[in-house]
Parts: structure tokens; C-alpha cells; sequence
């Protein structure tokens, strides 16, 4: 049950990212360039998104558990380090440069077109580097 | 240039909400791609399986579109190879270190009003401006 909800989200996931033009890097290029032929569409990508999970997690988090499992799994931390400031400036600079985050860089894998799987096995390599880098850290003397 | 889709991307945007809503209502998980798919290492071995089921959602639905909708898809990316290597390191390196990306800082982070996730969306969204004023009207 638990599995199947998950690929059903990832599934909706999939599809809101392509009718909301995520999946086109050239749009993704047009909403950021504010100076030039601005795009201002992905802001109401957001826009919806926010629209319709805001008020759902403000209303569920006061629930003792979700549906499907004994408990939520929510981000705790509230202090700004140099690993979020550094890590949000180098996405930044990445997706303003190639045009695709993270869930339609994978979404567009479908397309096999070579920037696509370029871009895709590159952001993996980068987030396999962090891991070892991480694990590395954690285990040396 | 491309042409303003208000409507198209608002439905877009809702249904990302839903399945954000979904993952949170029934599994009580923050929807983030970067962590989810990132995670995926360093989960335990109980968790694997969800995180799995959500990237083959990811990748079927992405399927689907292309067979029903490939316009979406755009043509090919407006950089080089070169350009698309660095840009996919910093994409994978900059969401792991900085512990979410447009969906779980952007969509669910300020939805759930975290600081951190403010100051991250903040910062990738105007480096990410920045990067495109200067590749599009510098160089």
C-alpha cells in the first residue's frame, strides 16, 4: 500500500512537472532571464503547488500520525550554516545554466535526448561525490 | 523567449501540491526530489523501497507525458555539453549539501514557512537569475 502511494505521488509528480513546462529547459531559462523576454509561467507552477499543500500541512501536522505510517518525518533544524548558503548558490547557479532541477532533470530521461541524460548521470555523479565525501568525513579518524 | 502559459502551469503546480500533499498525509514525508532520490544511500534498508517506488513514478509519469504531450519536453537544452556537465555537478552537489531543492525547500519548505528553506530558495533563485543574466547578456 505504502509503495503504491508513493508511485502514484511520484507519478502526479511526474505529470504536474510537465504541464507546468518544469520539463523545458528552455522555459526554465525564460522564467529566470528577468532582464530579457521574461517568462513569468513557472511562478505559478509554485504558486499552485503552495496554494494547495500550505494549508494541508498546516491542517495534518496537528494530526498525531499520517495515514499510512506510525509517524511524520519532518525537517527539524532551524539554524543557516554554511552548507545550506554554499549548497542553494551552487544549485542556483547549476539550474540557471543547464535549465533543470532536480525532479525534471529525471522526469525528462523519458525523452532520451542526450542533454537530458547528460545532465541527469552528471547531477547523479554529484550527488554520489557528497555522499562519499560525507561518508568519508564521518568515518575518518 | 517562450510564450506565458499561466493557466497550464498553475494546474502543473497543483498537481505537484497534491502529490506533495499525498506523500505527506499518507506516508508523513517531506516530497523532496533531491532527498528522496539522494537519501537513497544512506536510508535504512526499510525505507528503500518507497524511495524507489517514488522515482519509478517519476520515471513512468515522465513516460507517459512524452507519449501523450513531448511538446512539453521543449527542444534540446539551450547549452553545450561542457556547460551541461558543470551544471548537473553543481545541481547534484549544491542540493545535497544544501539539503533540498525547488520541491522540498521551494514548494514544501516555504509552505511550511522553515527559515532555512527560505534562505535557500532566496539563494538559488537569484543565483540562478544571476547565471542566466550573465550567460544570456554578458557573455
Amino acid at each position: 500500500m505504502q509503495i503504491l502511494a508513493a508511485f502514484i505521488a511520484g507519478l502526479v509528480f511526474a505529470v504536474g512537472l510537465a504541464i507546468g513546462g518544469m520539463t523545458d529547459p528552455n522555459k526554465v531559462v525564460s522564467f529566470l532571464d528577468i532582464f530579457g523576454g521574461w517568462d513569468p509561467s513557472l511562478a505559478f507552477v509554485m504558486g499552485g503547488a503552495i496554494l494547495l499543500y500550505a494549508p494541508v500541512y498546516h491542517y495534518i501536522i496537528k494530526k498525531t500520525r499520517p495515514l499510512l505510517h506510525h509517524t511524520f518525518h519532518l525537517p527539524t533544524r532551524k539554524d543557516i550554516d554554511a552548507r545550506l548558503i554554499v549548497g542553494g548558490m551552487l544549485f542556483g547557479v547549476g539550474w540557471g545554466l543547464g535549465g533543470f532541477c532536480p525532479g525534471p532533470a529525471i522526469v525528462s530521461t523519458a525523452s532520451l535526448r542526450g542533454d537530458v541524460l547528460t545532465f541527469a548521470g552528471s547531477m547523479f555523479a554529484g550527488m554520489f561525490a557528497v555522499y562519499l565525501y560525507d561518508r568519508f568525513r564521518t568515518t575518518a579518524p | 523567449m517562450t510564450e506565458f502559459t499561466p493557466i497550464a502551469s498553475s494546474i502543473g503546480g497543483l498537481l505537484i501540491g497534491l502529490s506533495a500533499a499525498m506523500m505527506l498525509v499518507l506516508k508523513g514525508r517531506i516530497a523532496g526530489i533531491s532527498g528522496i532520490i539522494g537519501g537513497l544511500p544512506t536510508a535504512p534498508a526499510e525505507e528503500r523501497p518507497w524511495r524507489v517506488a517514488f522515482m519509478g513514478g517519476l520515471l513512468g509519469g515522465g513516460l507517459l507525458m512524452f507519449i501523450l504531450m513531448p511538446a512539453q519536453f521543449g527542444v534540446q537544452s539551450p547549452v553545450g555539453t561542457v556547460a551541461l556537465v558543470v551544471a548537473g555537478l553543481f545541481v547534484g552537489v549544491g542540493t545535497r549539501i544544501g539539503s533540498g531543492c525547488t520541491s522540498g525547500h521551494g514548494v514544501c519548505g516555504l509552505s511550511r514557512l522553515s527559515p532555512r528553506s527560505m534562505v535557500a530558495t532566496a539563494l538559488f533563485m537569484s543565483f540562478a537569475a544571476m547565471t542566466v543574466y550573465i550567460t544570456r547578456h554578458v557573455l
